[in-house]
């Protein structure tokens, strides 16, 4: 990844909850834990040691339990908390530099958010919502109701201009929030467990409403979840924090094939290998082609299973999305790649 | 062991001199800057005087017709409106229509004082701790202290007449206006202030654009308290000298006269309620948004 990729880059972030901080920051520095440092300063160690950089046109996403730190470093982005000590840059500039104007400019222009709890304004009808970064920054009511209702229109909630948030089921009314959040063309997009408050069904009905309209859009968005299935499904990248540490930020088939520690493992173990593994990421390199079918590299396992199935003795062919030929995967590797790691503690106690 | 058993207090001649102390220096004061206060005030004394003729003067259908309009206008239910007209109408019937209409001049003036005064305060109690600290006991004390106590001063002050009446009642008043306002702004979800400040409002749009219309039904609770409170103080008041439907339940109280007494009572608890339905339901009309569920 070249430099010029990066947007937002977070360096040795630092945030303590409480008074005297400074005392507490060079405990902090000094190695002290999150308990340790509650017991002995009355302080809640927030962010330690936060190094991120996220990448221009790309979803970030970050996770971790609650309580790990993760709504409090995204909130650091836009200044929503100012942090105990640390550098935040966003395209090459220093934000917490800005004066409180500056300040203000910049969320206007450059970042926006969506909430876990929607945070829509409950005596604005959608409309006015939507339109509502654009109207605080003073644009005619004329030019900013055109394009609230554009964006309306586009998380498909036509006809509902003029329902006021409490009108409107939980789905609708994050569509609210997403449209508001688009709304003001800002390239960055924090979503701070957007969809963590949704049912299943709508959950992945507004992720694919995300993913299709990061394809059209390339915001760079930061999204924070608890739910790995969410992360992996629209991260391009994963970050994951605990205890307001950083553990392991790499692509999400890296965090599956090579976590960084137990707690990592630990977040993994639950979910559908097989669905999720891509083939690059077991395939035995090589560039002549083998005796079985051929499948691009980015097809889960479950699939290539499927395929195998008819023919098991004979390797598949991997290629890349050019059409060249990159590898080979066979049943062996197939079933090492679905099965757990043993590092991760498999407890087959019946 | 004497000071065991009783206080050790000021001696007498003391606790003399500085009661002495006390009223010489307010007297004293009252003379020099009396005057001055008193031209301070005067402008609101001749809107008072002023507004009150306007009510007695203005031919008596044309003032229910405009109360029955204002009525409709905040309640937006017939029965209200109905009851309203049959109260003033038994009002004017029982020969009070002169007290009431200088009762309601008052009690809107003060009214109107009362919030251009007490929602600002408001507003700084809510922006600041400081300020709440120091705005808290202030009205603790107006709320608690015996309206007479403060008729005192006040009446060394400016005398006898409609002002001091008028600040007696907003004296009195005021205090659940400016604690619900500020009450109102600081229960505004934090989740949708946040929000507010994301997309970059400043302190202004914030509290204009979001904290005061959702703090709006708890203000407006408060305007119904200051007006039922004013309402309350009118007997009061009209001891130094306001008109109105107090001073005949005074005149009732020193001669026993129970029939005259019972009336204008009843007239104030009328205006009281007429007032508390008309605001109430308009307070209620102003969070549609709230009970307006799904469907």
């Amino acid at each position: 990844m070249s430099k010029n990729d990066i947007l937002i880059q977070v360096n040795q972030l630092y945030k303590i909850f409480g008074d005297n901080t400074n005392e507490a920051l060079e405990l902090v520095k000094n190695g002290m834990g999150k308990d340790e440092l509650l017991e002995k300063c009355n302080c809640v160690l927030g962010l330690n040691k936060i190094n991120l950089d996220i990448n221009k046109a790309k979803i970030q996403v970050v996770m971790g339990l609650s309580g790990s730190g993760k709504s409090t470093l995204i909130r650091h982005l836009n200044r929503l908390i100012e942090p105990t000590s640390g550098e935040i840059l966003v395209n090459n500039q220093d934000i917490l530099s800005l004066s409180q104007k500056e300040l203000i400019q910049f969320r206007q222009n450059n970042m926006s958010m969506v909430f876990q709890k929607f945070a829509l304004f409950p005596h604005k009808t959608v409309l006015q919502n939507v339109g509502y970064g654009l109207a605080v920054q003073n644009i005619p009511e004329k030019e900013w109701n055109e394009k609230a209702k554009k964006w309306i229109n586009r998380v498909g909630l036509d006809g509902y201009e003029t329902y006021f948030p409490g009108q409107l089921s939980g789905g609708m009314q994050q569509r609210v929030g997403l449209a508001r959040a688009l709304a003001t063309d800002a390239e960055i997009l924090l979503m701070d467990e957007a969809f963590s408050a949704l049912d299943p069904l709508i959950r992945s009905e507004m992720q694919n409403i995300l993913l299709d309209l990061q394809n059209e859009l390339h915001k760079t968005i930061i999204f924070i979840t608890h739910d790995l299935d969410e992360a992996l499904k629209i991260g391009d990248r994963i970050a994951i924090l605990r205890d307001g540490s950083m553990v392991q930020d790499s692509n999400p088939q890296e965090i599956i094939m090579q976590p960084a520690d137990d707690y990592v493992s630990d977040f993994i173990k639950d979910i559908n290998r097989a669905r999720v593994i891509q083939a690059k990421s077991i395939m035995t390199p090589t560039k002549v082609k083998s005796s079985g079918a051929t499948v691009k590299e980015d097809m889960v396992l479950e699939d290539i299973l499927q395929i195998m199935s008819d023919e098991p003795s004979k390797p598949v062919t991997i290629e890349d999305t050019k059409g060249k030929v990159t590898g080979k995967i066979e049943m062996d590797n197939l079933i090492e790649g679905m099965k757990r790691p043993k590092s991760q503690g498999t407890n087959i106690t019946g | 062991m004497e000071w065991f058993f009783n206080f050790p207090d000021m001696s007498r001649s003391d606790l003399r001199e500085f009661k002495k102390t006390v009223d010489f220096a307010f007297t004293d004061f009252s003379r020099s800057y009396g005057a001055e206060i008193e031209g301070f005030f005067e402008p609101l004394l001749m809107f008072l005087v002023w507004f009150e003729k306007l009510f007695i003067n203005t031919p008596w259908p044309l003032i229910i017709f405009g109360i029955l309009v204002l009525a409709w206008i905040g309640s937006r239910s017939i029965p209200v409106v109905i009851g309203t007209f049959l109260s003033f109408m038994l009002i004017g019937y029982f020969g009070m229509w002169e007290d009431t209409m200088s009762t309601l001049a008052i009690i809107l003036v003060a009214t109107f004082l009362c919030i251009s005064i007490g929602i600002p305060m408001g507003i700084a109690m809510a922006r600041s701790n400081k300020v709440q600290a120091v705005i808290v006991p202030v009205l603790d004390v107006m709320q608690t202290i015996p309206s007479f106590v403060y008729l005192i001063p006040v009446v060394m002050l400016l005398g006898i007449g409609k002002v001091p009446g008028l600040i007696a009642v907003c004296i009195y008043a005021i205090p659940p206006i400016v604690r619900l306002t500020n009450l109102g702004i600081r229960l505004v979800d934090k989740d949708v202030l946040e929000a507010a400040d994301s997309f970059g409002a400043n302190y202004w749009q914030k509290l204009f654009g979001v904290q005061m219309p959702l703090a709006l039904p708890t203000i407006f609770a408060g305007v119904n308290q200051t007006i039922m409170m004013a309402l309350a103080m009118v007997v009061i008041a009209s001891m130094i000298g306001v008109k109105g439907l107090g001073l005949p339940v005074l005149r009732a109280i020193s001669n026993q006269y129970l029939a005259l007494g019972l009336m204008n009572g009843l007239a104030i608890v009328v205006l009281a309620i007429i007032f508390d339905r008309v605001t109430q339901k308009f307070g209620l009309r102003m969070q549609k948004y709230r009970n307006d569920g799904k469907d």
